[in-house]
């Protein structure tokens, strides 16, 4: 397959060895989702094994993006949004009504497709998680998870300096890095990232793959894309959509070596989306 | 002009060009340049023309004439019957204004026969001395008996004279100023005693039948009352609903007719608001007339329209970005409101409430149906107390005839204008200091 070096060729057939046993973190069965009178998924069950990367990939329109956004139920905001089916995270209902669509989100964290940190200062970006949902007695533990999620996020040593400056006024790759520290700074079990990358340059991109890669490490990773050579690059798992249904779902080496599905092949080799 | 280059062999075959109607275009863009600086200049010009009658004629109302006497505070006349140490009344209701007849008639050389000399001198200036000199001498009885130096107004009439504002070559049986008393001002210009000094009694005299002692005392603390209940009713609750509306209500026919609703209510005469304020405030709850109390509440109606679309509009332009950043990490809808959208949206919210304040001071109409057109003297102490309001004073300046009052009208206008003029460019500032990029 010429879209994957050889070396991420090899990756992910160890990765393939390691994720083997990985526990199901999440799981849909069924999702419909309907916007209004517009359906949008049309009976989706797709399992998210717990620490890896799960790659969502499709032509515009697929409802990749709903998909993600059902998991941590984003969609609640979405005036007219009907959701069916069953989500499970650790085999919980999410959608039951016992449910806290608070702490699920602070469970499913989230990152964006357009870097939006809020129009504060660096830390204070980081610090409004763990500050709402209490997670830190006083100000010197407050400094250390902000200092651990921007390393994990790996942009402690640049920003070190001006953690009291704006974040927006940071590089968009930094920017979605402080995005991914401020979603880590709550300690979130699966972490959402609705393509990411689609803002920034190719260095910057590189940089936010990195780290996907190494936040893998400790959390469940869901992740849409448009490009192909990024699932490939940073996914264990791929799941192919199109009109809203799930065409294929299996280990991103396979998807990308030997699709069963046509539609599969068309869409990974550039021949239609 | 690229088809040459597409086709160099055949230039001779050039194919005529389109006529695309550059001229045409080009034509339309300079007329419409022209109308619209047509437009800023009709308004330009009668901004200008506003602005230069309003000052030429409102100038003088900030300096008064005044003229200074040497007031002998003679016990025989304050206190003929030497009382004062058991009746406090003595002192309240003596004959000052005599002090300061008799003191002129000096200064002039006027004998106290002259019975016609003394009516005439009496009118030099303004009854409004039996007030000063009464607050003088009830504060300090002790300066009775002695002789004290006081700047007392001049009558309206001698000031307007003074100013050069009535015209001194026609008949003296024609105006209303006597050549005597011409004479006599000209006498007192030019030994310096009688002068134009800074107007203070037009910020602090009420009402009064007197040019000379009325002022906006009573409208300023009338519309500072007014503007402070519109701003802690106004925009608690218009915040409050414009919040509700745009973040937590459903979109349903409900909140549509309510949004239709609070459009048109902007869109409503700011009579119709009077008359409803006359209808709930004072005939139904029986809160007492022309109280700023009653005005602040009518106008807080007003404004709240203004206030609660200016919110919604600033909301609205917080970008969802930030809204789904905030919901991403945990934060709860009333977190997300009160800690992102609600501070990113404050400066639009700040200049919509300026913005209506300032539409609110300027309101006259629904003043004039909850009585606040009165002739209010003495300065309201509480916001139950009867008071007047800027705009409603110059319109009752407006209606007075004499010379005096037409610069008043004036002065207040200019007073007014002040105001407004500084609420809006406090509203620019506050909305170009605080703009964010995002």
């Amino acid at each position: 397959m010429n879209l994957m070096t050889e070396r991420n060729l090899e990756k992910a057939v160890n990765d393939k060895m390691n994720a083997q046993p990985n526990a199901i973190k999440m799981q849909g069965k069924d999702v419909t989702v309907h916007y209004g009178e517009k359906q949008a998924l049309f009976g989706v069950s797709l399992d998210v094994p717990e620490k890896m990367v799960t790659a969502l990939i499709g032509p515009s329109g697929c409802g990749k993006s709903t998909f993600l956004r059902s998991l941590n139920r984003m969609n609640d905001t979405i005036e007219g949004c009907k959701i069916g089916g069953k989500i499970t995270l650790d085999d919980e209902d999410i959608y039951n009504p016992k449910i806290d669509v608070v702490e699920l989100r602070a469970r499913v964290g989230m990152v964006f497709q357009k870097p939006n940190p809020f129009p504060k200062s660096i830390f204070e970006n980081v610090a409004y998680g763990p500050r709402i949902h209490g997670l830190a007695k006083n100000r010197q533990q407050l400094e250390e998870i902000v200092e651990k999620s921007l390393r994990r996020a790996s942009l402690f040593e640049e920003v070190k300096d001006r953690l009291h400056e704006a974040g927006t006024g940071l590089s968009g790759g930094q920017q979605q890095r402080l995005c991914i520290a401020r979603a880590i700074a709550v300690s979130p079990e699966v972490i959402l990232m609705d393509e990411p990358c689609s803002a920034l340059d190719p260095i910057a991109t590189a940089k936010v793959e990195e780290l996907i890669d190494e936040l893998r490490q400790n959390y469940t990773i869901v992740i849409v894309t448009h490009s192909m050579q990024q699932a490939a690059r940073v996914s264990q798992r791929t799941a192919m959509f199109h009109l809203g249904n799930l065409v294929e779902v299996g280990d991103t080496e396979m998807m990308f070596t030997n699709p069963t599905e046509k539609r599969t092949q068309d869409y990974i080799t550039g021949r239609f989306g | 002009m690229t088809d040459i280059s597409l086709n160099p062999a055949g230039i001779s075959a050039k194919p005529a060009r389109r006529d695309i109607g550059l001229k045409r275009r080009y034509a339309a863009e300079r007329r419409f340049k022209l109308y619209g600086i047509a437009a800023i200049a009709i308004g330009m010009f009668f901004l200008v023309a506003l602005l230069y009658s309003v000052l030429s004629n409102g100038y003088t109302a900030f300096w008064q004439t005044e003229v200074n006497l040497a007031i002998n505070l003679d016990p025989k006349i304050i206190d003929p019957d030497n009382k004062r140490a058991t009746d406090p009344k003595v002192l309240l209701t003596a004959n000052y204004p005599v002090l300061a007849r008799n003191a002129l008639a000096e200064k002039l050389g006027v004998s106290s026969s002259d019975k016609a000399g003394m009516r005439e001198l009496g009118k030099l200036f303004s009854e409004g001395v039996r007030g000063q000199l009464r607050e003088l001498v009830v504060s300090n009885p002790s300066l009775i008996g002695t002789t004290q130096n006081v700047w007392v107004l001049t009558g309206a009439d001698i000031d307007s004279a003074f100013k050069g504002q009535i015209d001194l070559s026609v008949d003296q049986s024609r105006r209303k100023v006597s050549d005597k008393q011409v004479e006599w001002m000209n006498k007192l210009k030019s030994e310096g005693v009688m002068a134009q000094r800074f107007n203070t009694g037009l910020f602090t005299y009420g009402a009064s039948s007197r040019p000379e002692t009325s002022g906006l005392g009573v409208a300023l603390i009338g519309s500072l009352y007014m503007m402070l209940i519109v701003l802690f009713l106004s925009l608690p609750i218009g915040v409050a609903a414009s919040i509700y509306l745009e973040e937590y209500a459903k979109k349903n026919r409900l909140t549509d007719i309510i949004e239709v609703n609070i459009n048109n209510l902007a869109a409503v005469p700011s009579i119709v608001f009077g008359l409803l304020g006359l209808a709930v405030f004072i005939n139904f709850f029986h809160m007492p007339r022309s109280a700023s109390l009653v005005g602040g509440l009518v106008l807080t109606l007003m404004t709240l329209p203004t206030i609660i679309i200016a919110t919604r509009a600033a909301l609205r332009a917080v970008p969802p970005s930030i809204r789904a950043a905030a919901l991403g990490i945990g934060a709860s809808k009333t977190q997300m409101v009160f800690h992102h959208v609600l501070p990113l949206a404050a400066p639009g919210i700040l200049t919509g409430t300026i913005i209506g304040l300032a539409h609110a001071l300027g309101e006259t109409a629904p003043l004039l149906l909850i009585g606040m057109v009165a002739f209010v003297a003495n300065s309201p102490v509480t916001p139950l107390d009867p008071s007047t309001a800027l705009p409603v004073q110059i319109y009752m300046w407006a209606n007075e005839a004499e010379r005096a009052f037409v610069e008043r009208t004036s002065g207040a206008i200019i007073v007014l204008l002040l105001f407004l003029a500084v609420m809006n460019i406090t509203a620019i500032i506050l909305r170009r200091r605080f703009e964010r990029r995002w």
